[in-house]
């Protein structure tokens, strides 16, 4: 087997980019904003003083973060249409990579509220502020910046997740990959783009959460 | 001046406001877990009246201001502010433990100062002093922020209002503080210990912002101190606590040079040797 430079280039890069930014890529983004939202959410409900929403909750967080992505993922492909909902796979694997990991990111959010110093609330109901404002204003701010890097952490995660959506029928880079590796049997090539885009992609990110969390001062 | 612990100042009757008080404990009662801090604890404070608490440590001062700024709940009794009971309210003429939004309300009476300043680190110097007059008061931004700069300005601070707390001194920090706390022109200003977190050198300039303040002002103070030379210039009284009883008031020059009680004298005396 010898690489096939032409091949390589002209024809396997090209397309796999393209899904590269197309799903990979796409699904990571639209995935952490859900992730992200999703994740504050449960923190805040899971803090909740009424036992009624705090408890469920917490069950959720722990039975979604105990059972695997991909059964998630084939969980809802498979039983949402039954339902009666009919969702695009794109969609239905952003929302279960968003889901799946705002269960991680929730435990994230609540130790960064966690770590808000006492004094901090002590301030805010000292001077009286009301619930939002001592959120918005207050403990939020202090609470994310202090856990940035953890959550970019977890977005780099999923970015390395996201060739799960080919379980549900969703061709990303890695799906590509395979298929025109396939075709032509040249898999020594579309396997090694696949990772250099991969590399390419993540070893930046890498290296920007690393500067973040020394500028955070961690 | 020695007193009985039950008998401490109070004029007024048991379970009564007190209109021409601006703050009167009426048997207040504070445990944590079994300690119980304070037992029964009666004393009133009036009008612009300024009032030092001293007392060993562990002997409940620090609890006395956080119920009044209600971070600590009361466990019996009643704290009666301004006229109008602080952890209770009036509901069909019978005194009910006192909901959140009642609460709310209460709160911008008061003021406190804390020993680690617990300014907003995420929020320039300006912000921290009119976020609570724009949000709990309902100010206006444009007057939250004159008034900001004024105040920030009385505490010596008009150069520093872009700055973040990070990048000030802990005594600049400090007096951001105070500034914060006048800012929602409270009728009473805690101040628990506010000069013992600073270096020797930054206390003078925190103590003089707080003595102009006492000065020029009719706000009410409560405070805890070890810097008895402060205390002797702004209080009118004097109140040695222990175990969260008052041992006896005075004032300060009575106080301080002329104690009846040994446990004051004993305590005041190792203030002194401390220094
Ligand atoms: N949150 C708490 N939980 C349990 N015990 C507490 C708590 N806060 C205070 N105490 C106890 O209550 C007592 C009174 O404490 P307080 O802080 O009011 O004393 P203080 O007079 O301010 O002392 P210091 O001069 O050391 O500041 C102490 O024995 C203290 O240990
Ligand atoms: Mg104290």
């Amino acid at each position: 087997m010898i690489w096939d430079w032409n091949f390589a280039l002209n024809e396997a890069l090209p397309q796999m980019l393209g899904a590269f930014l197309k799903v990979t890529l796409l699904a990571t983004i639209l995935g952490s904003v859900v992730a992200m939202v999703l994740g504050l959410i449960l923190a805040l409900l899971r803090r909740s003083r009424i036992q009624l929403i705090s408890r469920p909750t917490g069950w959720f967080i722990e039975f979604v973060r105990s059972t695997p992505l991909l059964v998630q993922l084939l969980f809802l492909f498979l039983v949402l249409p039954r339902v009666g909902i009919t969702l695009p796979a794109f969609t239905i694997g952003i929302i279960g990579l968003g889901v799946h990991y705002a269960t991680y990111t929730s435990e994230v959010y609540r130790a960064g509220i966690d770590g808000v110093p006492k004094g901090q609330w002590e301030a805010a109901t000292a001077l009286s502020l009301p619930p939002r404002r001592k959120w918005q204003d207050v403990i939020l701010p202090q609470a994310i910046r202090n856990v940035l890097p953890a959550l970019g952490n977890y977005v780099i995660s999923m970015f390395k997740e996201t060739p799960y959506l080919l379980a549900i029928t969703v061709l990303d880079m890695v799906a590509i990959a395979k298929n025109i590796g396939s075709l032509n049997f040249k898999y020594l090539e579309t396997f090694t783009i696949a990772g250099l885009i991969f590399l390419a992609a993540s070893y930046p990110a890498a290296v920007l959460m690393r500067k973040l969390e020394i500028r955070l001062g961690h | 001046m020695v007193t009985e612990p039950t008998t401490n100042g109070n004029t007024t009757g048991k379970g009564q406001s007190a209109p021409d008080k601006m703050v009167r404990f009426d048997k207040v009662v504070k445990r944590f877990g079994d300690l119980v801090v304070l037992r029964e604890l009666d004393f009133e404070v009036a009008p612009a009246e300024h009032v030092t608490l001293i007392g060993p440590s562990g002997s409940g001062k620090t609890t006395i201001l956080r119920l009044l700024m209600t971070l600590e709940k009361i466990n019996d009794g009643y704290i009666w502010v301004d006229g109008e009971p602080l952890w209770h309210m009036d509901q069909g003429g019978k005194l009910v433990p006192a909901n959140e939004k009642y609460l709310r309300r209460m709160r911008p009476k008061m003021g406190m100062v804390f020993q680690q300043f617990n300014l907003f680190p995420n929020m320039k110097v300006l912000r921290n002093v009119t976020e609570a007059p724009i949000y709990s008061l309902g100010m206006s931004k444009d007057e939250a922020v004159q008034r900001g700069r004024e105040i920030l300005e009385l505490v010596g601070l008009s150069d520093k209002v872009d700055s973040y707390p990070s990048q000030l001194s802990g005594g600049q920090q400090q007096r951001v503080a105070i500034a914060r706390a006048l800012a929602m022109n409270p009728k009473i200003l805690l101040l628990d210990e506010v000069t013992s977190a600073l270096d020797p050198e930054l206390v003078a300039e925190v103590l003089n912002v707080l003595r102009d303040i006492a000065h020029t002002t009719e706000i009410t103070i409560l405070c805890v101190t070890h810097e008895m030379q402060f205390a002797k210039d702004i209080s009118h009284r004097v109140m040695m606590f222990d175990h969260g009883q008052i041992v006896e008031y005075g004032p300060p020059e009575k106080i301080f040079s002329d104690p009846e009680h040994d446990r004051t004298k004993s305590f005041l005396r190792a203030v002194l040797e401390a220094r």
